[in-house]
């Protein structure tokens, strides 16, 4: 069986390629209707809300010009954020939430438009819906669409929100931001193309997103402009040079725009010439005989392969990110305003260590990320019907479980060494210090992979809510500190409560409490899935 | 031990929908006991009862003489299981699957493999996916019958099966009740019930509505005769038991219920008869009657 088309070239998609395509995306959208409105809710009030907060820290012109100077004449904090282009409340709206909120809308556009295309044809749905009145393009055109609409409600409410700032920056802002998006959505479109797995096709579009922030990270080290070549190869980079509320530069937009363009019409191309369910790397066959012999053998080799992924990911990141740590300390020496700023703050040494400090806690939000999505394996074995088997034969529930969990808690710490010791690499300096301010993360991150582990086991229908409480705690932990949240709102995640690692000293007690925590849930999660039903269909 | 399976009474509700509602089913060691009823009736479920997946609400389920929740994973040492939908890893091949099902069960005889693999004329380097549903269905059938075990739990497994392949999954049932091993066969195919099961059991929202051996079922029901007389008959719709009887002339057709064939076949020999077919109830005669019965109901 061949994936690729016959001979005979298909002339794109048959007689009325886009048959249905209306009643697709009507299923899409329904399908989505809790996603989609969250997601954007509160990724605009996030941005909006930043300039309230933005206003309310610095609200002179001289104070907003002193932080975008010093911000901007230090290369590490360029290559987190970006450098700031004006010092208007909007430019700083744009420079610490601008990029985040690129890079999110990114994330949503990528798994809305897998689950429609390649999830569907994978869990064989798409079967059916092509035997309707469906043409081969509309799957693909419903998807796309679907993304169009999270983003374009977004830019809207970008646009909406800081139009009191001045409506054409904000239009430009809200531009850049959803066309990022759809960049995004198109690169997804492709890689649904390309592979057989929804896992696979996020996993590369993601790995295309990471490469995007770390190019312009990169970029961004080097030049304090925005101008560097690596940043213009990055659709992130490109987000950030349309300088929102500094100067706007409309053209830029153009860029997005023509990668949309262009993507999008190689995944048409690409879906015209394949078979509904097979792909352009087909699979290959395997050994007649098999020498898998326990359950933990089966989920390592359902896990080994995502696991190399994400471990890779981050080392190459500790490595980018370890290079530019020498810059934290950078004191630009004809500038006068930005060394006081930086005496203030503590002087190279305080400046140093909260950049690792800053840089590591973005590591171990990410980190777990993978925790939830690893524990959550489970959840996914069971719903697809695939546990039920395995556990029909002499494997215990626990046994069962335990091969998922070892794998979801190793392996985030596997992927904390692995930051750390790249960093530890291109840095050059403490190994100790990166390694310790690495490893500190991991409580917080194991409690939240344990809440997963606490919501699969008691109350399994409410499983995938444990992204929900992660994505949350990360938000929270991320621009949390910059929105100026209440304490209590800042305490809610888990990462508030680490020791601020390097300089601060080392606390141990929410880190044993946060341990304890992680073992209580994960006991209670285990006796809940030993008691309970499995879920059947 | 002379059951393998005992279940009484046996209640199970999902929320508001009460799946099973005093289900009884009793299977004897070393028989093929055919587990019949309409979808959504709750054969499933019980299954999934039986292999400690699920947990009854009350009533009493016993596998091998033992509790199947609390004991689950030894009975599972003994029990093989072919769900109705088999779904696949994608990236594993069909050869490591039934492998690994094998070993998790604790081992598996590979002569025994090597043969049904062929019998069955399964490809076992394809991978997941790539498998229509009949060989997924094979890859767990084959699995099942190379094991080692006393009881198979077979949950509609032909479905997707060809005829020819129908063939070799009855044969391969056989030899194994001819081992002495006890099978649960839920199924849909009445042909492959009728030909295989020593005793069937046939439920209906969540209860047992007819168990026992085929014959013993189709005394329970009707017989259809139609026969060329003599002369027109006399008195046939007075008598207990007729139902749906048309008489043309001399040509007489009709249903009796199986145990008042006689007092009917001593009035039409009154009559006179030149020519006479009767045909036992078959199992789907059997079987529409209740699945009418609830469209009824409904």
């Amino acid at each position: 069986m061949t994936a690729l088309a016959p001979a005979v070239p298909r002339a794109g998609g048959g007689s009325r390629p886009l048959a249905g395509t209306g009643t697709l995306l009507r299923l899409a959208l329904r399908r989505d209707r809790v996603l989609l409105p969250v997601w954007v809710l509160v990724l605009g009030t996030v941005v909006v809300s930043g300039a309230g907060s933005i206003d309310a820290l610095y609200g002179t012109r001289a104070q907003r010009a002193e932080i975008a100077v010093s911000m901007t004449a230090n290369s590490s904090l360029r290559s987190l954020y970006g450098p700031v282009f004006g010092d208007s409340t909007g430019a700083l709206v744009a420079w610490r939430f601008g990029v985040f909120a690129a890079v999110l809308a990114a994330v949503m556009s990528l798994v809305v438009v897998v689950r429609h295309t390649r999830e569907e044809e994978e869990t064989g749905r798409q079967e059916l819906l092509s035997a309707a009145m469906v043409g081969r393009r509309a799957p693909l055109t419903a998807a796309l669409l679907a993304a169009l609409t999270g983003n374009a409600a977004l830019a809207l409410a970008v646009t909406a929100g800081l139009a009191g700032r001045g409506a054409g920056s904000a239009l430009a802002l809200g531009l850049a931001v959803g066309l990022t998006g759809m960049v995004f959505a198109t690169t997804a479109a492709i890689a649904a193309q390309l592979t057989e797995s929804a896992r696979l096709a996020k996993g590369l579009t993601a790995a295309v997103l990471g490469a995007a922030f770390v190019l312009r990270a990169a970029g961004d080290a080097g030049r304090d402009d925005g101008g560097s070549p690596l940043t213009w190869l990055s659709p992130v980079g490109w987000a950030e040079n349309v300088r929102a509320f500094a100067g706007d530069r409309w053209w830029v937009l153009l860029l997005p725009a023509a990668a949309v363009l262009v993507q999008g019409l190689a995944a048409y191309e690409l879906t015209g010439r394949r078979d509904v369910g097979m792909s352009f790397l087909p699979a290959r066959p395997g050994p007649a005989e098999g020498r898998l012999a326990t359950a933990g053998g089966l989920a390592w080799r359902l896990q080994r392969g995502s696991l190399t992924g994400w471990t890779l990911g981050f080392l190459v990141a500790g490595l980018v990110f370890g290079g530019m740590v020498e810059g934290a300390a950078d004191l630009v020496g004809d500038n006068e305003r930005a060394r006081e700023v930086f005496e203030r703050m503590g002087g190279a040494q305080a400046l140093t260590d909260a950049f690792l400090g800053a840089l590591l806690g973005l590591f171990g939000m990410i980190a777990s990320l993978y925790a939830v999505g690893s524990v959550l394996r489970l959840h996914g074995e069971e719903t697809s019907q695939r546990a039920e088997p395995v556990l029909a034969n002499a494997v215990g529930r626990l046994r069962w479980a335990a091969g998922h969990l070892v794998i979801a808690f190793a392996g985030s710490a596997l992927l904390l060494l692995a930051a750390g010791l790249g960093m530890y690499l291109s840095y050059g300096q403490d190994p100790g210090t990166v390694l310790g301010a690495a490893a500190v993360q991991l409580p917080a991150v194991w409690f939240l992979g344990a809440l997963a582990v606490l919501l699969h086991g008691a109350a399994p229908r409410a499983a995938v809510a444990a992204w929900g409480v992660a994505g949350l705690s990360v938000a929270i932990s991320w621009v949390g500190p910059a929105l100026d949240l209440p304490q209590a709102v800042l305490d809610l995640s888990p990462f508030g409560h680490l020791p601020k690692l390097p300089g601060a000293d080392m606390a141990w007690q929410p880190v044993l409490v946060l341990l304890a925590g992680t073992a209580l849930l994960v006991a209670a999660g285990l006796a809940g899935l030993r008691r309970r039903d499995l879920v059947t269909a | 031990m002379t059951n393998a399976i005992t279940v009484g009474g046996l209640h199970k509700s999902f929320g508001r929908t009460h799946a099973l509602a005093g289900l009884d089913l009793t299977v004897a060691a070393g028989e093929v006991h055919g587990f019949l009823g309409p979808n959504g009736s709750g054969k499933s479920t019980t299954i999934r009862v039986l292999l400690g997946l699920l947990r009854a609400d009350s009533g009493t389920a016993r596998l091998l003489g033992r509790d199947p929740w609390r004991d689950a994973v030894e009975l599972h040492r003994r029990v093989a299981y072919v769900p109705g939908d088999v779904t696949l890893w994608r990236n594993l091949s069909g050869g490591e699957v039934i492998d690994l099902y094998g070993r998790l069960r604790g081992g598996l005889d590979a002569a025994r493999r090597a043969e049904l693999v062929e019998r069955f004329e399964l490809d076992p380097t394809k991978k997941g996916r790539t498998y229509s549903k009949g060989n997924r269905q094979k890859v767990a059938l084959v699995a099942a019958f190379a094991s080692d075990v006393d009881v198979l739990i077979l949950d509609e497994p032909t479905s997707g099966l060809d005829p020819l392949m129908e063939g070799v999954f009855q044969a391969c049932v056989r030899e194994e009740r001819d081992r002495g091993r006890t099978v649960l066969l839920s199924s849909h195919i009445l042909s492959e019930v009728e030909s295989l099961c020593d005793r069937v059991s046939i439920i209906r929202k969540g209860r047992t509505v007819e168990s026992g051996s085929l014959p013993e079922l189709r005394h329970l029901t009707r017989t259809s005769v139609e026969a060329e007389l003599a002369a027109p008959p006399n008195g046939l719709a007075h008598l207990p038991g007729v139902h749906d009887l048309r008489v043309d002339g001399t040509r007489v057709r009709l249903q009796v219920d199986t145990d008042r064939l006689d007092p009917v076949l001593r009035s039409l020999t009154e009559a006179g008869v030149r020519s006479l077919t009767s045909a036992p109830p078959t199992l789907e005669e059997l079987f529409l009657r209740h699945y009418a019965d609830e469209a009824v109901a409904r």
